[in-house]
C-alpha cells in the first residue's frame, strides 16, 4: 500500500508552508496532493511557492498533483479552476466544476470531496479519466470493498482517507469570520492563527468539531491503524495522511514501518496518544456505528 | 411568466392539499432511501405516487419525484427501479444529485425530464453547463451558498432552468457535502436520507434546565420554560475558546418573500419551498401566499404584507446567502 499526502486543510503562512513540503520531500511518501482546498482568498499569501514545492517533490521521486477548491462559486474561482486543466501536473478534483474545463480523456484524480458512492458514479468518472479516486470518508468499509473491486476492473487506484481530521462539511459561510463578527469577505483572515483549527465543543465541554474557515471537520483525528489488514484486502491501493502542523513527518514514518509490517496493529495509535494524550482517534465511518466510534483502546 | 410554486409533499393528502391551494408543481419521493427526505410515516408508496400524478395532472399541477440521495455500492437496482417507476407513474421530471444516476438516467429514460438535485451542490454556471450537456438537465436547483446577484449572473450564462429555496428549513453547509449528522450518529443525508435522525435525539430535563442531545452531543440547553428547538447539528449551541453560541446558524429558518422580486429579476424560473415533513395545513398556507404573491407581481400590484409571520411560530427567519453578509 502506498501513502499520499492530502492538500493542507487549514491556512498556514508561507515560510511554514514551504517548510513543510520541504520536509515532506525527505518523508516516506509515495504522492502529494498540493495547493488550495479550502479557501480562494488564502491562497495568494503562498501561491508563488508552490511550482518550486512541485519542483522539489518531483525532484524527491515523489507523484505530485494539484488540488481545486471544494467549493467554486466566484468568477475568480471559476478562472483558478480552469487554469488548474493546463498547469503540467495531474490535477485532483475536489469540485466536479474541474470537468467543465478539462479536455475529455485528459487523466485526472478524485479526492474526498467529490461523492464517488457507487459504481456507477465510479464509471462514469473512469471513463471521463479519472486515474485514481479517494474516497468520500463518510463510506463504510462494505461500500469500499465493492468500490475498490469495480475500480480495479477500470484501472483506477483507490485510496482510503488514512488519518487526520476528517472533513465533514463545506459551507458559503465563514465560521472564522463570524466568531468573530465579521463577514466572509471582510474576513481579515481570522483563520490564520489556528494552524489545526480551533475546536468547537458542546456546552458540556466535549470537544466534538473543529472550526477552519467555511470548513467544518471532525474534532478526532482518523487513524486506519486498526483498518490497514481489511483496507489491504479489499483491494485499497493507498492510504491518504492529512497535513498537521505537529508530528507530521514522525505521522508519515509510523505508517510507513505500520504498512511495511516492521511495527504491528495497534502500535501506531499508541504512539500517537502516548506522544499527544489530548488527541482523540477515529475510525467509526469504516467500522463503526457513527463516524466518531474508535476500534482501538480509549486516549491513557 | 408567472414565477412557478413548487411545493413540498410528504404525504398525498398534503399533495392534494398543495394542489388544491395553488401550487404549479408539488415534489415528492419514495418512502424508501432514495429520497432525501426518508422519514417514518413519509412519503409515497408506488399507488400513492401513481394516483397523487394522476390528481396533479387533472388538476393542471405537475409532480417531480426527487430521488436525490447517492446510491449505495452494490444496491444501485433500488435507485434505478426508483427511476423506472416514478417515470411509470407518470413523473414529470426527476431531480437526481448522484452523477451515477444523472448518466444511468439519461441513457435509460431519455423521455424523462431530469432536475439537478441542490444535493449535486452545483454552485457556478460551469458545472451547470456541464450536467445539462452531459446529462441532459433542464433544471437545476441552486445551492444555499449564492447571492441574488450570483444567481442573476448564473442566470446569463446558461439556458438552463434555476429553482431557488424560498422558505422552510435552512441547510448552513452546502448540501450533498456534509457528513456532520453520519459523524454523529451514522446517519447522513447523502447515504440515508436524513439529518440529525430523531431516532438519535434525547430530551433530557433536570433541575429546570433542558438538554437536547443528538448521538449524545449536546446540541441545545435551555431552561425548562423556553422553546427548545428541534437539535440539529449545525443550529446547535456550542463553545469556542471563551465564546459560546450559535456558531454555524442561529435555529433560523429561510424566509425569503421580499426576495421575490428581484429573484424573479435575476432570471429564476421556480420558487422552492422546504419541507415535506411538514402538515398538510401547512403546505397549502405557505402554497397560498406564495402563490398570492407570484400572481400579485405577475400582475404589476405590490406583494402582501408580512404574509408568512404566523407559520414561522415565532421562529426567527433569515434570508441567508441571498444577501452576502450572511457569508
Amino acid at each position: 500500500m502506498e501513502l499520499t499526502i492530502g492538500p493542507n486543510q487549514f491556512f498556514w503562512s508561507a515560510d511554514i508552508w514551504s517548510g513543510f513540503y520541504d520536509d515532506l520531500a525527505r518523508a516516506p511518501v509515495d504522492r502529494v496532493v498540493i495547493g488550495e482546498l479550502v479557501c480562494s482568498k488564502r491562497l495568494p499569501f503562498y501561491q508563488d511557492r508552490i511550482p518550486e514545492a512541485i519542483s522539489k517533490l518531483a525532484a524527491a521521486g515523489k507523484e505530485v498533483a494539484l488540488t481545486s477548491l471544494a467549493l467554486v462559486t466566484l468568477k475568480r474561482e471559476r478562472k483558478l479552476t480552469a487554469e488548474l486543466a493546463d498547469m503540467g501536473v495531474m490535477a485532483e478534483i475536489n469540485d466536479l466544476t474541474v470537468l467543465a474545463y478539462l479536455p475529455e480523456g485528459q487523466d485526472f484524480s478524485v479526492g474526498p470531496l467529490v461523492n464517488v458512492y457507487n459504481e456507477g458514479t465510479l464509471r462514469w468518472l473512469a471513463s471521463r479519466g479519472a486515474r485514481r479516486i479517494c474516497l468520500s470518508p463518510e463510506l463504510p468499509i462494505a461500500s469500499v470493498a465493492r468500490l475498490a473491486t469495480a475500480a480495479e476492473e477500470l484501472g483506477v487506484a483507490v485510496e482510503v482517507w488514512g488519518h487526520g481530521r476528517l472533513p465533514l462539511a463545506i459551507s458559503g459561510r465563514c465560521y472564522h469570520a463570524r466568531l468573530h463578527g465579521r463577514s466572509k469577505d471582510n474576513c481579515q483572515f481570522a483563520c490564520e492563527d489556528d494552524p489545526d483549527g480551533l475546536e468547537v465543543l458542546t456546552q458540556d465541554g466535549k470537544p466534538f468539531m473543529t472550526m477552519n474557515g467555511v470548513q467544518t471537520l471532525s474534532d478526532s483525528y482518523a487513524c486506519t491503524d486498526h483498518q490497514i489488514e481489511t483496507l489491504r484486502s479489499a483491494g485499497v491501493s493507498a492510504l491518504r495522511l492529512s497535513p498537521q502542523s505537529n508530528g507530521f513527518m514522525r505521522l508519515c514514518e509510523l505508517y510507513r514501518q505500520r504498512l511495511d509490517g516492521s511495527i504491528g496493529k495497534g502500535k501506531l495509535a499508541e504512539e500517537i496518544q502516548t506522544s499527544n494524550p489530548a488527541t482523540r482517534l477515529s475510525d467509526g465511518f469504516l467500522t463503526g456505528t457513527s463516524g466518531v466510534d474508535w476500534s482501538g483502546a480509549a486516549n491513557p | 411568466m408567472v414565477m412557478e410554486i413548487v411545493c413540498p409533499a410528504g404525504t398525498p393528502a398534503a399533495l392534494r392539499a398543495a394542489v388544491k391551494a395553488g401550487a404549479h408543481t408539488v415534489y415528492c419521493g419514495f418512502n424508501d432511501e432514495t429520497n432525501a427526505r426518508n422519514f417514518p410515516g413519509l412519503n409515497f408508496d408506488r399507488a400513492e405516487m401513481r394516483d397523487g400524478i394522476t390528481f396533479a395532472h387533472q388538476h393542471g399541477a405537475k409532480v417531480l419525484v426527487a430521488i436525490n440521495t447517492f446510491p449505495r455500492a452494490g444496491d444501485e437496482a433500488i435507485w434505478h427501479r426508483a427511476v423506472h417507476d416514478a417515470e411509470a407513474c407518470g413523473a414529470d421530471a426527476v431531480i437526481l444529485a448522484d452523477p451515477g444516476l444523472l448518466d444511468y438516467t439519461a441513457r435509460n429514460h431519455t423521455g424523462l425530464r431530469r432536475h439537478l438535485s441542490v444535493q449535486a451542490a452545483a454552485a457556478n454556471a460551469d458545472i451547470i453547463n456541464f450536467y445539462a450537456e452531459n446529462f441532459g438537465v433542464k433544471r437545476v436547483v441552486l445551492p444555499r451558498v449564492l447571492s441574488v446577484p450570483e444567481i442573476a449572473a448564473i442566470n446569463s450564462e446558461t439556458e438552463v432552468e434555476t429553482e431557488v429555496f424560498v422558505f422552510g428549513g435552512l441547510c448552513v453547509m452546502a448540501e450533498g457535502r456534509c457528513s456532520l449528522s453520519s459523524y454523529a450518529t451514522g446517519l447522513s443525508p447523502n447515504m440515508n436520507g436524513v439529518c440529525s435522525p430523531a431516532s438519535h435525539v434525547d430530551y433530557r430535563q433536570d433541575a429546570g434546565v433542558l438538554d437536547a442531545r443528538l448521538g449524545g452531543y449536546l446540541i441545545h440547553r435551555v431552561n425548562k420554560d423556553e422553546p427548545a428547538p428541534y437539535p440539529t447539528l449545525c443550529k446547535g449551541c456550542f463553545s469556542v475558546g471563551d465564546k459560546t453560541g450559535h456558531l454555524f446558524e442561529d435555529p433560523v429558518s429561510l424566509n425569503a418573500e421580499k426576495l421575490i422580486p428581484q429573484l424573479q429579476k435575476a432570471g429564476v424560473t421556480a420558487l422552492k419551498i422546504e419541507g415535506r415533513q411538514r402538515s398538510k395545513s401547512y403546505v397549502a398556507q405557505v402554497v397560498r401566499n406564495f402563490r398570492a404573491a407570484v400572481d400579485a407581481l405577475d400582475a404589476g400590484r405590490p406583494l402582501p404584507e408580512g404574509m408568512l409571520a404566523r407559520l414561522s411560530e415565532g421562529q426567527a427567519m433569515t434570508t441567508g446567502a441571498y444577501k452576502k453578509t450572511w457569508r
